[in-house]
């Protein structure tokens, strides 16, 4: 396999891809949100239990590539208990880096990211950002849905 | 004979390279065809020596682009086995077949006089369309029914991806449409017409076909096939994009309202109403796509001289290759009919555990260009119990050795994901 797959498809997206974190339904969400990527017709849906300003439960459901169910299952390893706060931070951070055409980000920011840095070279990639994203978008929209639903 | 390698290097673009310096092995055709240069030539000698409005203006340039346009039409009639007038240019084959939706609840709403009285709708009356088609030919109709009442009912497909015969009892007494596609663009099966079209007669109804993979990829004869309406487009058979066309049996589209109006396609116009021109001008509202059907004058005469006889034996060959191919790889399940009989050069297919997304992108890290999704087929996936799948289509360019790269790709994505 070419270094530029090997830089895409990194072991910890693969990884998670396989054994996800977090996969299944919430009991009683106080916010979810379905998203489909037309392009594929993947889909997702996240969930969210609010405990006062933090993530108590973060629960998401879905089908799709190996980009989307990986960046689905490290945003929930990443999140659940944290605050909201942070999770906005942290999305923020993720969508810097899938606009950064494949360059890393500054070294702080870098480490921030965690496990999501091995998303870099997904923006290399336009068709596949959307992939790294949805998710992502699910989770801002539970969340406001959670506050104000 | 001129060899299929021959063929490839009449198309400029198959000569550039991709993701650093790998060949371009095109295997999307049934998405886009690739353009020969005599149709970029033709395009761009129109837009050179004769670009100006057609059907007005007395100058010169005027006569030759109206022409011109004029030619083309006499050409893709002759192609696709129709009359000069029954050929309307559209955009694509979406705007074809939309433009016999609208046609249709244009005469419901009344328009059209006595002669388009045929073509009202009831509540309660039945269009028929197929699990297999493309949202192109499954979404006006779901459309026209929503806005007339009637009842949209549909023929499933057998496990093999082909219509099913026993399916065909759907069109009874109350059927008046009945859209189906010539070639599906998911499982590449190939429909007999004619049963369809003498059941569809039987009770009375008008047929419309979707013909966009057909027409690139086999001879075809829209008299002898006996369909009232049928749409294709350019770009899927090497023309370019922009251009497409409406097949409509003569005195059909003769009593047929218009759907889009304005200059160009009228009579007289007061303040008060409008007459409008018999077809195909009446159905050619606005100035049209000149050059571009210019360059699809030069796709056909490209297929004719190569013989589309030709072309479909040298693509059998391509899915015969294919299917024994991927019928190899255990991971891989193959979307439509196991024999390359009745079928074009379309292979969709599911690698197991391994989602299309995936798949078409460590293709294209081997320069091999596929297409992964749903292919604008969202039910006749869900038929086969999946959401998306991988898809390679061939096209006259193809080579024996793409196949074959294609399908040592796949080996090499199924041992990456799967990991053996």
């Amino acid at each position: 396999m070419s270094s530029a797959m090997q830089q895409l498809y990194q072991q910890v997206i693969l990884d998670h891809s396989r054994q996800r974190s977090g996969y299944g339904e919430l009991d009683q969400p106080q916010g979810e949100s379905f998203q489909v990527n037309p392009t594929c017709g993947d889909e997702c849906r996240v969930q969210v239990r609010l405990d006062g300003r933090r993530l108590g439960q973060l629960g998401w459901t879905g089908r799709g590539c190996s980009i989307s169910q990986a960046s689905l299952s490290i945003m929930h390893e990443m999140l659940e208990g944290e605050s909201i706060d942070d999770a906005e931070e942290l999305g923020e951070l993720f969508r810097e880096l899938m606009h950064a055409r494949g360059k890393e980000l500054e070294p702080q920011k870098q480490e921030q990211l965690e496990d999501l840095s091995a998303f870099t070279g997904v923006a290399q990639y336009p068709a596949r950002i959307k992939c790294a994203l949805l998710g992502w978008m699910a989770l801002r929209d539970a969340i406001i849905q959670a506050q104000h639903g | 004979m001129t060899s299929v390698r021959d063929v490839a290097a009449d198309f400029p673009l198959l000569g550039r390279t991709v993701r650093g310096g790998k060949r371009l092995v095109y295997l999307d055709t049934g998405a886009t065809a690739q353009k020969p240069a005599a149709v970029l030539e033709a395009e761009r000698r129109f837009n050179t020596e004769s670009n100006a409005a057609v059907h007005r203006g007395a100058h010169q340039i005027a006569e030759e682009a109206t022409e011109a346009y004029e030619a083309a039409r006499a050409a893709v009639a002759q192609f696709v086995g129709a009359d000069f007038a029954e050929i309307v240019w559209t955009k694509n084959a979406t705007e074809a077949l939309n433009l016999v939706a609208y046609g249709f609840l244009n005469a419901t709403l009344g328009r059209g006089g006595a002669e388009a009285e045929q073509f009202r709708l009831a509540p309660g009356d039945e269009i028929v369309v197929t699990e297999l088609e493309h949202h192109a030919n499954l979404v006006p109709w779901q459309e026209l029914a929503a806005k007339t009442g009637a009842v949209l009912r549909w023929i499933p497909v057998t496990d093999e991806g082909r219509l099913d015969p026993a399916g065909f009892e759907v069109i009874g007494e109350r059927t008046r449409i009945v859209a189906f596609t010539h070639a599906s663009n998911v499982t590449g099966a190939v429909t007999d017409v004619a049963p369809l079209v003498q059941r569809a007669r039987s009770v009375g109804a008008y047929t419309v076909l979707d013909a966009c993979q057909s027409a690139a990829h086999l001879p075809i004869d829209l008299h002898c096939l006996g369909v009232d309406f049928a749409a294709f487009s350019g770009h899927k058979m090497l023309a370019p994009t922009g251009v497409g066309a409406l097949y409509g049996r003569a005195e059909l589209l003769d009593a047929m309202p218009p759907v889009l109006t304005g200059g160009s396609m009228v009579e007289i116009v007061t303040m008060e109403e409008t007459t409008f021109m018999p077809p195909p001008q009446r159905f050619e509202a606005g100035t049209q796509m000149v050059a571009q059907t210019v360059g699809m004058h030069a796709a056909v005469d490209y297929l004719s001289e190569l013989g589309m006889d030709r072309m479909a034996a040298h693509e059998h060959r391509l899915t015969q290759l294919m299917l024994e191919g991927l019928a190899e790889i255990p991971e891989v399940r193959v979307l439509g009919p196991a024999s390359a009989e009745d079928r074009l050069a379309v292979a969709a297919f599911d690698v197991e555990g391994v989602h299309p997304h995936d798949v078409g992108q460590v293709l294209d890290d081997d320069g091999i260009a596929v297409r992964v999704g749903h292919h604008c087929a969202q039910p006749v996936h869900r038929a086969f119990g999946v959401h998306a799948s991988t898809r390679a289509s061939a096209g006259i360019y193809t080579t024996e050795a793409d196949v074959e790269a294609f399908l040592a790709g796949l080996r090499r994505v199924v041992q990456f994901f799967r990991g053996g």
